[in-house]
């Protein structure tokens, strides 16, 4: 017998949960503070909008929201790591991505509000927007990347699933395509232990999510998806390699999903309060601050001044959201065709006309 | 100009788009060296090189999210679904991102992409290769759903389907494939999508079809000529969205309309057309309007595949039934 491939996944961790420095070596951004506080920043606000977010669900000013708690260091990590002209391709509680990528938090609020124009966002034009089918968005991060690969542009994309969606068949299909057509791309499994109810467990008994990049010819490592430094530095190289023609990498991000898995979901049903309580001491934000007031670039009056800051600009966004114009009833028919069929335009015009008559239940 | 087979006009059609349009891409399964299972990318992939002409993994929904993931990136993809019976996996992206991007972005992303998948029955295919259900993706919203009937159906409504800007799924029935030649000339005039094409001309019943079915069709007519009888043929061509106007107008003249179709008849695009007759031309007709479908069945293996099928005989039944009423 003889062996003739084998395999090994690494684990990357920079920065411990106490905010300690460890492994073998320094990530470029662990010393370059003033990048750091901005993402730091960006992290918070994250978590301020998404608190937020959940409040207005819960008194009926926003439709069903996917939280983002504790996913915020992956989130910025994969957002920082991106350059403009890449792609992003996100499944939907991606926030902290899309923010460093200039969508705005009114448009998140407007999509979660059941408004389409909240996808028409400012960031990126070329990004995707939200995908709620399962893995799908891979195969589409996939024919972008080779869009970009035929046209030989240096440009990347990144598509995220979850350890959930990491089950599907897109997910693996995407994968190989990418190994197979040596991709300029980055797929970033966000591991959060949880995909609605079923744990990470029994979605599959191998002990990485990443060594399905591996079965699909892709190098596949993990990093503590916690840790803000990590995910930043690995994702980067990730791109950098694949920017320079070498091919697609797959990243295992490990995290815990601390809320439900949406305003709709109840994870006392199903999770233990332990667990989530355990789960606290090793959430993102902790331990990136941590860092930062240990090495004086992060003092409590900055904090304060943050926190004050993020509640402003949060309240100006739900401001915006709900001073958003009145989505006109044709708006659903105008954008279903380049340009309108003849049934579809005389359908238009009779919801329209509904629109005049509030005895058919029409609003003025 | 040349005298060509419908297959081969798809294949000019795609050689004419890759060589005036550098956006333009064919993609799947064998279309590469191999120049598709049944040729219609013959030497595509040797003319343009495998940059313009890829071979894929066997991956249905990986061909089709990468279609969708090309077009929102400014290429026009024109990817082959091997045979209709396999377009399944890549029914969730077809349905749930191509016709759907346009207006889940508000027009900022679009999806300007083919799917050709070669359908139908009458070539004594093993199963899963034979059945019509292109009732299934006309009942999407934001789909454009072609399937041409002549060499030079196909050549002009293939140019028509890779220039327009929305996803197309274009339907080639493969029966038909190699059934007769015409002069196509590669001009590079596209026909209209979203139009009926009048075939012949009648004054006593409307016949509409398309596919494959257009062929049983014409055959009918001739008979019915010979009775005396003449029968107006349309040719829908593109199933959605549905020319209806040209069907009503037809019909507004004959008074009487036979819809003819191979897929099975329960809720069918010929179940659409005899809804759109009795929504809007009722007050035409002079008898019930009549389908003659594929039976309700799981499409038989190929012994009983011809007794599945309709048939000039069946057409001429249905006919001949509602000229009785007067």
């Amino acid at each position: 017998m003889t062996t003739v491939a084998s395999f090994n996944v690494k684990y990357i961790q920079y920065l411990s949960p106490s905010g300690e420095l460890v492994g073998d070596s320094v990530p470029d951004i662990a010393k370059n503070f003033d990048h750091i506080k901005s993402l730091y920043e960006t992290m918070v606000m994250t978590r301020v909008f998404d608190a937020k977010a959940i409040s207005l669900q819960r008194t009926g000013k926003l439709g069903t929201y996917a939280s983002s708690l504790g996913h915020e260091a992956v989130h910025v990590g994969i957002g920082s790591a991106m350059q403009y002209e890449d792609v992003f391709a996100p499944s939907y509680r991606e926030y902290g991505v899309q923010l460093v990528r200039g969508v705005k938090m009114s448009e998140i609020l407007l999509y979660w509000g059941g408004d389409e124009r909240g996808s028409n966002f400012s960031g990126p034009p070329h990004d995707f927007a939200w995908c709620v089918p399962i893995a799908t968005q891979n195969t589409h991060a996939a024919g972008a990347a080779l869009a970009f690969k035929l046209r030989k542009e240096a440009r990347c994309t990144v598509s995220v699933i979850g350890d959930g969606g990491s089950s599907k068949g897109d997910f693996l299909e995407a994968i190989n395509a990418a190994s197979a057509f040596k991709l300029p791309m980055v797929f970033v499994i966000i591991n959060n232990g949880w995909a609605i109810s079923v744990p990470r467990k029994k979605q599959s008994s191998g002990q990485t999510l990443a060594q399905k990049g591996i079965a699909g010819g892709l190098p596949s490592i993990q990093v503590d998806g916690n840790d803000l430094l990590a995910v930043h530095h690995e994702i980067k190289k990730a791109l950098d390699k694949a920017r320079n023609g070498e091919g697609a990498t797959v990243i295992e991000a490990i995290t815990y999903r601390l809320g439900d898995h949406t305003t709709a979901d109840d994870a006392s049903r199903y999770r233990p309060d332990e667990e989530v309580e355990n789960a606290k001491r090793f959430e993102p934000i902790l331990r990136i601050r941590q860092y930062l007031m240990d090495n004086n670039q992060w003092s409590v009056q900055q904090e304060n001044q943050l926190m004050d800051k993020c509640a402003l600009r949060v309240e100006q966004a739900v401001k915006e959201y709900q001073s958003a114009s009145k989505l006109p009833v044709t708006d659903m028919f105008d954008y279903m065709y380049a340009e309108l069929p003849h049934d579809l335009a005389e359908q238009r015009a009779f919801a329209l006309s509904l629109e005049d008559n509030t005895v058919n239940g029409g609003e003025k | 100009m040349s005298n060509i087979t419908m297959v081969e006009a798809v294949s000019l059609a795609l050689s004419h788009e890759l060589e005036n349009d550098k956006d333009v891409v064919v993609l799947g399964e064998d279309v590469g060296i191999n120049g598709g299972v049944f040729r219609a990318t013959s030497g595509l992939a040797q003319k343009f090189g495998e940059n313009r002409v890829i071979d894929t993994p066997l991956a249905e929904a990986m061909i089709a999210g990468m279609t969708v993931g090309m077009a929102t990136q400014g290429l026009k993809p024109v990817a082959e679904a091997q045979f209709l019976g396999f377009i399944f996996p890549m029914f969730e992206q077809i349905v749930c991102h191509a016709a759907r991007m346009r207006n889940r972005t508000r027009g900022r992303l679009t999806c300007p992409l083919v799917i050709r998948a070669p359908f139908g029955g009458g070539i004594h295919a093993p199963e899963h290769h034979s059945e019509s259900i292109e009732s299934m993706f006309a009942h999407t919203p934001g789909l454009r759903v072609v399937i041409p009937s002549s060499p030079t159906r196909a050549y002009g409504l293939l140019l028509a389907a890779i220039r327009d800007p929305d996803p197309v799924l274009f339907l080639e029935p493969k029966r038909i494939y190699r059934l007769n030649k015409e002069e196509v000339i590669d001009d590079g005039e596209e026909l209209p999508l979203d139009m009926c094409f009048e075939l012949r001309e009648g004054n006593d019943i409307t016949l509409v079809t398309w596919g494959s079915m257009v062929k049983e069709t014409l055959e009918a007519a001739d008979q019915l000529a010979t009775q005396g009888i003449s029968a107006e043929v349309i040719d829908v061509a593109t199933v959605s969205p549905l020319d209806m106007d040209t069907i009503l107008e037809s019909v507004k003249k004959t008074g009487r309309c036979v819809i003819i179709q191979e897929a099975v008849q329960h809720c069918s695009v010929g179940s659409e057309i005899a809804a759109g007759l009795a929504d809007k031309g009722l007050y035409s007709l002079i008898a019930p309007v009549k389908r003659v479908s594929g039976y309700d069945v799981i499409m038989p293996l190929f012994k009983l595949e011809k007794k599945y099928m309709p048939s000039v005989e069946r057409i001429l039944m249905a006919v001949n039934k509602i000229m009785e009423v007067s």
